[in-house]
């Protein structure tokens, strides 16, 4: 018993560790992106261009895929209990909002953290073990502003966007459903999917993704700083970034949806 | 009396409660060739990481040019390592990028020359180490001996006035460590630099020395030239010496005269 308490005590403490050490690096990237370019250190859009690719256009079709059954499944969902009321047009609302609020941002979140945020953590573990990191550093380039700086920035752009294409594919899918299953008309499900939707539905969806992104690059560079010893290290902080930034993403959602809920 | 350019006082460094560095004390001069000699394991990258700046020493101080760098502040941490190339002991290329690209980005970064003028001087350098026509292949496509060659391209890039090498022929069968000693040999007669090698093989030592420390336990137990060590009483020094031999199985006094070249 003193044993499970001594373990839960000590699995905290690293968390704190690890949560402290996490944030440092973000406050240090974030700030690198946000305020050193004003003080005559240029961004390497370059590299960010390259990283931008590698996220977001090669990620398009699998959120895409994701996104649409996503809708769908909502839609059937909704229209399970939507039926019994004759209300099925409400499926149109039901859709809409919760893509737009909830699940664009986070199933494009999740998907980019187990596809993009572990190779984050896989390249740049791989580099430690090679000596390539101190290798940046003897060469008086600062890996935080060389490696870092353009996926997190990378991953800003890329991530709002490709979460805008999860709404979009995802209201499509329950579209598709409400009007080849549910018969609903046209015309009548896209103006009340139109008059569901407020602005600041998807405006908050945006702010969560901005925040998802810079959780996803900044765990998966801090899991690939912290490998040690060879692949083996490689392929478990690969794994603990995946871990870790989905229980972030959660967490984080769980926070600004209690804070949109209560004010906006 | 010249100055030295790189000065270590009093370097303590130890991991956990392993005592590695117990209290370093050396001067290395402008534009000769350093070698710090010691076995497998005895702290001489450990030094090495001082040296560069990738690791604190537990306690005491290094000057570079008469900058303390244990202390320097980031920046002017960088403006000194932009005066200094290191070769790691595993090459440490950019796996991701092209040999060319690789030698090419230090110049990228902190020159502002343009690109076609990099590029000249990208092939400049790797013609230096005899990969001339290498600079699209991938680190992957090289041989040990080449990846040490282009990491070397690559640590020149700057013209340095520091270059350390980290056990350059390591790991590389005997003619191509031999090939890396010539060219280490090349080099400080092309260029004004001030090297320092750190190895644990001898054969090499006395090709390319000036001077040589033995590192040992910690300590340096010998600093002098190439003659002073051959001459020198001191019992590590001496088994030292007659370490390679007994591997070898060759003589003592054969070996001996084929370090000397006799
Ligand atoms: N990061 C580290 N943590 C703990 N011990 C280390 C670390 N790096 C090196 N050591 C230990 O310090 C000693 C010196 O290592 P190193 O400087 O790599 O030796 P060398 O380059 O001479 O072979 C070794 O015994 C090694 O086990
Ligand atoms: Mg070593």
């Amino acid at each position: 018993m003193k044993k499970t308490f001594e373990k839960a005590g000590q699995g905290f403490v690293e968390f704190t560790v690890h949560l402290a050490r996490i944030s440092s690096l973000s406050v240090r990237s974030l700030f690198w992106i946000f305020i050193a370019p004003f003080r005559g250190k240029k961004l390497r859009w370059h590299l960010t261009f390259v990283q931008m690719v590698r996220i977001g256009v090669n990620s398009v079709l699998i959120v895409g895929i994701i996104s649409f059954c996503v809708g769908l499944i909502i839609a059937m969902q909704a229209a399970y209990q939507l039926e019994r009321f004759g209300a099925s047009i409400y499926v149109a609302d039901l859709v809409g909002v919760s893509m737009t609020r909830e699940l664009g941002p986070l199933i494009t979140a999740i998907v980019i953290a187990g596809r993009s945020g572990s190779a984050i953590a896989a390249e740049i573990g791989t580099m430690k073990v090679a000596e390539e990191i101190d290798a940046l550093e003897t060469m008086a380039l600062n890996p935080i502003g060389y490696l870092i700086v353009p996926r997190t920035l990378a991953m800003i752009i890329v991530l709002p966007c490709l979460t805008v294409l999860a709404d979009l594919i995802g209201i499509t899918g329950g579209f598709v459903l409400a009007v080849v299953n549910l018969k609903l008309p046209f015309i009548a499900y896209f103006n009340q999917t139109a008059d569901a939707i407020l602005f600041k539905d998807f405006i908050t969806g945006l702010i969560k993704s901005f925040f998802f992104a810079i959780i996803i690059a900044q765990i998966g560079a801090y899991q690939g700083f912290s490998v040690t010893g060879g692949a083996e290290g490689v392929g478990k902080s690969t794994t603990a970034s995946v871990v870790s930034s989905i229980f972030l993403i959660i967490f984080a959602d769980l926070l600004f949806t209690m804070l949109f809920y209560s004010t906006l | 009396m010249v100055e030295p350019i790189i000065k270590i006082r009093d370097l303590h460094t130890q991991y956990g409660d392993k005592k590695v560095l117990k209290g370093i004390n050396l001067d290395i001069y402008p534009y000769e060739t350093f070698v710090i000699l010691g076995r497998s394991g005895c702290g001489k990258s450990t030094l090495l990481r001082h040296l560069i700046g990738l690791q604190k020493p537990t306690q005491g101080y290094i000057y570079i040019k008469d900058n303390n760098f244990v202390t320097a502040s980031e920046k002017e941490k960088n403006d000194i390592l932009k005066n200094i190339g290191m070769l790691f002991q595993s090459s440490a290329l950019f796996n991701s990028m092209t040999v060319g690209d690789n030698v090419a980005l230090p110049l990228r970064e902190h020159t502002p020359q343009p690109d076609s003028t990099i590029k000249i001087m990208t092939r400049m350098k790797l013609g230096l180490v005899g990969l001339s026509g290498f600079e699209n292949f991938m680190p992957a496509e090289l041989s040990g001996g080449m990846k040490k060659r282009a990491a070397l391209a690559r640590a020149l890039a700057m013209d340095p006035e520091i270059l350390f090498c980290d056990e350059p022929s390591a790991g590389l069968d005997p003619i191509v460590a031999v090939g890396i000693d010539n060219l280490i040999l090349k080099l400080k007669k092309a260029f004004k630099m001030t090297i320092v090698v750190v190895t644990h093989e001898l054969e090499s030592v006395f090709v390319i020395a000036d001077r040589i420390a033995l590192l040992h336990e910690g300590e340096f137990i010998f600093v002098g030239t190439k003659d002073e060590m051959r001459r020198s009483e001191v019992p590590v020094v001496r088994q030292f010496l007659q370490r390679a031999p007994d591997e070898d199985d060759m003589d003592k006094d054969k070996f001996l005269n084929s370090l000397i070249g006799g």
